[in-house]
């Protein structure tokens, strides 16, 4: 009897991670009815149009205007910039810690490794702010604006619409922008990316290596041929986590990317994303309506963080079935 | 045989080959120390910046005082000290029973069963929803009923973002656990729910204890989820019906602040708060080492 009571009991707290997930499902529901009615799917690709200028507009909460689009945008180069930068940053890191490190070295790089993704969000953001914005403001982007507005780049590529002033790396340089949040992007999923990579690449049988190896093979090749290709599902799994995490990935984002509800092509440009609106506007949301807005751009981080987690768990686990995925 | 070296039947073209195999080999690894250099420099900085800024800010003050008013010199962030404390001890004593139960239920009662594979699944996803949605659905739950923002509701939206990850470390601990001392209890005649609760989860207790404090650890340095539940306070309360201060938010609002002053603290508290972080990560990675269940084997 008490037996058969213990183990409902247990049972119950196990089935309340379901609960959560299904709770927060209905709430973020609810609570975007107001938005969703008023502008149904057309919420996260159309805009109105200024009649003054002609310019595109997305998100006036004083007028009551609400489309998504620069966030999706914001949410999405900022993504795709930090996996850039983070994937051969952290293979590179995974396949110098299981095949090539000296083994007194594997202990504390691993251990810093661990430490970066122990870093607190807000204080990425901090440091972003007082170090890595001014850096990229004096050092960095001089180099690339240089670069992408000289006359022969322009020349050779300017038909391709992303060189020049108007480029990739045009406009004003503020250090703050979505290169900004890229970049800090890019160093907090390394940590993620680079141990779950180790993990496949270490769950690789010793004889695959061998065999390799045998044949005469280089330690590169070895490790291409014998690690890397058998990893791969396993690293890209692992890849796309990465991507799960930046999508959602607020305080250090609002702190640097800038903050405003436009769309603009340059990487120097400020922007906003799905997170960091949510993190700026929704203690101090003007109204009801832009309140069900901005839960109803949660709710589509929610539906795609679910999705793109699921997809690299089921990825991960093909991999190292039988070894289970540690749960950070 | 010495690479380089001419052996009769050995065309140039396959020498060649192979001083190009061997030099990729060499650029191979040079990319591979080059990436970890450039991982290991970032950490650097920022540990060596968070240092060079917040030490000397670290003071009597900082754990005693309360924020002075803007634009003011001096004050602390004591209240946020106590608050991210009040908080964290709400987290707790929800996330931390309900995280084990379902860890308990994964490990011993639905080992292999489709219920206990799906629950898995489910928590690893969790995992990965971002804090922010946590944070927006249990406004919606609880802060959009009451009316008014609360310390409850930030603990409740914290203690739900550790039941997942203490579920997970609480079932991998319990796995270790060889099921030899689970006959031997049975064996005994104890009753199933005496032999999980006070053999296997007794066990397994130090790993079990290090995934609740990695939790812990985790969830003490959200802000996304507090900006709207517990919202943050500028005085004394440990009330939990009423807003409440929280030492990451205090650093992410003296960060955007205009003053010099408040940057001044930002950095001592993202100091302290990355102090306490480290010593718990080094805490459970010396437990770890030390073979969590060295006792039982």
């Amino acid at each position: 009897m008490a037996d058969r009571t213990f183990s409902g009991l247990m049972l119950a707290c196990a089935a309340s991670i379901f609960a959560i997930v299904v709770l927060i499902a209905t709430e973020l529901i609810m609570q975007s009815q107001l938005s969703w009615h008023k502008f149904g799917l057309p919420f996260f690709y159309k805009f109105n149009v200024d009649p003054d200028t002609h310019l595109p507009l997305f998100w006036d909460p004083v007028n009551g205007t609400f489309y998504a689009l620069p966030f999706l945008y914001g949410t999405l180069i900022s993504s795709l910039l930090a996996l850039l930068i983070a994937v051969p940053l952290a293979i590179g890191v995974a396949v110098f810690l299981t095949e090539m490190c000296p083994g007194f070295l594997r202990g504390p790089l691993s251990f810093l490794t661990e430490l970066l993704a122990a870093i607190p969000s807000v204080v990425y953001g901090l440091w972003a702010m007082f170090v890595l914005v001014p850096l990229l403001r004096e050092q960095v982007n001089p180099i690339f604006i240089g670069i992408f507005s000289a006359p022969w780049m322009v020349r050779l590529f300017g038909w391709t619409g992303l060189v020049g002033d108007d480029g990739l790396f045009g406009g004003v340089n503020l250090g703050l922008g979505l290169l900004a949040a890229g970049v800090i992007l890019a160093i907090m999923i390394l940590p993620i990316i680079a141990s779950l990579t180790r993990e496949v690449m270490s769950s690789v049988p010793h004889s695959q290596r061998e065999a390799v190896l045998a044949l005469g093979a280089t330690r590169w090749e070895m490790i291409r041929v014998g690690v890397l290709r058998n990893a791969r599902i396993g690293i890209v799994g692992s890849i796309i986590l990465g991507l799960g995490r930046a999508l959602g990935e607020t305080m250090a984002v609002a702190m640097v990317i800038g903050n405003s509800a436009e769309i603009h092509k340059s990487l120097l440009s400020t922007g906003h994303s799905m997170a960091s609106v949510i993190a700026n506007e929704f203690s101090e949301a003007t109204s009801d309506m832009h309140r069900s807005a901005l839960i109803e751009i949660g709710l589509a981080l929610f539906l795609v963080t679910i999705l793109v987690n699921g997809l690299a768990r089921l990825l991960v686990w093909a991999v190292t079935r039988g070894t289970p995925v540690r749960a950070n | 045989m010495a690479e380089g070296k001419m052996i009769a039947g050995q065309s140039r073209q396959s020498m060649m080959r192979s001083a190009m195999r061997t030099a990729t080999d060499h650029v191979a690894t040079g990319l591979a120390i080059l990436a970890t250099v450039l991982v290991v420099t970032p950490l650097v900085a920022i540990f060596g910046y968070l240092i060079y800024k917040g030490a000397s800010s670290v003071n009597l003050a900082f754990f005693t005082e309360i924020p002075k008013p803007e634009g003011e010199v001096g004050g602390g962030m004591a209240n946020a000290i106590v608050g991210s404390g009040v908080l964290l001890g709400i987290a707790s004593l929800l996330g931390v029973p309900i995280g084990i139960g379902g860890g308990i239920y994964l490990a011993e009662f639905g080992r292999g069963t489709r219920m206990a594979n799906a629950i898995r699944f489910t928590a690893d996803v969790l995992n990965g929803v971002p804090s922010i949605v946590m944070g927006i659905a249990i406004y919606s739950l609880i802060v959009f009923q009451q009316k008014h923002f609360s310390a409850f509701s930030g603990g409740v939206a914290l203690g739900i973002m550790m039941v997942p990850t203490v579920a997970r470390t609480t079932e991998e601990m319990l796995l270790m656990v060889p099921n030899s001392i689970r006959e031997a209890a049975l064996g005994l005649g104890v009753p199933n729910w005496r032999s999980v609760l006070s053999i296997t989860l007794k066990t397994a207790s130090p790993g079990v204890i290090t995934g609740c404090m990695l939790a812990f650890a985790r969830v003490a340095g959200e802000t996304a989820p507090l900006l709207f539940t517990a919202l943050g306070n500028q005085f004394w309360s440990v009330d939990v019906n009423r807003p409440i201060a929280a030492l990451p938010l205090q650093i992410y609002i003296y960060a955007i602040s205009p003053y010099d002053d408040q940057h001044r603290l930002a950095w001592a508290g993202a100091l302290v708060l990355i102090a306490l972080i480290v010593l718990a990560v080094s805490l459970v990675r010396y437990v770890a080492s030390r073979g969590i269940l060295k006792g039982a084997s």
